[in-house]
């Protein structure tokens, strides 16, 4: 994973960074099959190797497949190193109070994680946890997160779907919109 | 759109009814295996936007216009509100489903299964009209 991340940073052709990244994702999906997460792995495998893959090509065929290349100047670097060190340390630093992995005394195993474990088979009657979890006892949760699909749905459909192309120099200009706002 | 690429075609083709197949076994075994309404939906949507690529947006859109899409969208996120408030009605909680039917275990299954419906309908709808549109959009 970290080789393919690596390489995404420093190719040019847009094209073999599209295809690293659906690597990637299913790289990662393998990491959640050794965390025994399937579902999460399922899920990633489908949008993060599948879909996203396919409508980042869409959008390459949009615009051009070479990236374009910028002047590096040596203030640019130091800057933005200095900061990702500095954000990794403090999270490093963070993690040395978390529980050891797999932690049977860990808190987020004795809030509400055993009564998901040990109950849900009387109280939803799924054999799949994750299932029971996701549409029942969180259901509210749920419902929200397919409203979001939603409005990222409608959001696409009106920032991108014109019925008739519009060419470009027909696209209201800053100065148009002025004027219609000081019409009204 | 791929006239002279016979194996695409044609593996395409096979391949579709088992995509589709594979997306209502995750769908409705969700409950006894991992999957569910998301997954589910972006798998069917990813039989389409197969189709899509390997036979061209045109004929895409001849099996499944956008128009029916936009309705499904909204028809999920629909029917998902649309339990919570059946069982709103029938004397329980928003999305409570223990009073869908005469067995508070039934009316979990019930409720489960229509919820992850919705939700699987209107991930299929939005991902394949993103699809459409981010195709259609260069020509």
């Amino acid at each position: 994973m970290a080789v393919t991340a690596i390489v995404i940073l420093r190719i040019k052709n847009l094209f073999t960074v599209v295809m690293l990244g659906g690597i990637y994702s299913l790289l990662s999906a393998q990491m959640f099959v050794n965390l025994d997460a399937v579902d999460v792995a399922f899920t990633e495998a489908a949008v993060g190797a599948g879909i996203s893959t396919v409508l980042m090509l869409g959008t390459l065929a949009l615009t051009s497949r070479e990236e374009k290349s910028e002047k590096k100047s040596s203030r640019t670097f130091w800057l933005p190193l200095v900061v990702v060190f500095s954000t990794g340390i403090a999270l490093i630093y963070g993690t040395l109070d978390m529980p050891d992995y797999g932690d049977p005394n860990a808190p987020v195993h004795h809030h509400v994680a055993p009564r998901y474990l040990l109950d849900s088979e009387g109280e939803v009657g799924m054999p799949n946890v994750v299932t029971s979890v996701l549409a029942s006892y969180r259901g509210f949760d749920t419902l929200g997160e397919t409203t979001v699909v939603f409005t990222a749905l409608v959001g696409v459909l009106i920032l991108l779907a014109t019925r008739r192309r519009r060419k470009d120099n027909d696209a209201p200009t800053l100065a148009d919109l002025e004027e219609q706002e000081d019409d009204a | 759109m791929m006239k002279r690429k016979p194996i695409l075609r044609v593996t395409s083709k096979v391949f579709m009814p088992f995509i589709l197949l594979f997306a209502l076994y995750v769908q409705f075994h969700g409950d006894f295996g991992p999957g569910g309404g998301f997954q589910a939906g972006v798998i069917f949507a990813s039989s389409f936007i197969l189709y899509a690529l390997i036979f061209g947006l045109h004929d895409a859109k001849m099996v499944m216009p956008s128009s029916v899409l936009e309705v499904l969208a909204a028809l999920g996120v629909l029917l998902y509100a649309g339990v919570g408030v059946v069982s709103f009605f029938v004397g329980d909680n928003y999305l409570n489903y223990n009073s869908l039917a005469h067995d508070p275990l039934h009316g979990q299954h019930y409720g489960i299964l229509l919820v992850e419906l919705g939700v699987g309908v209107t991930v299929f709808a939005a991902m394949t009209l993103i699809f459409y549109t981010f195709a259609g959009r260069g020509r």
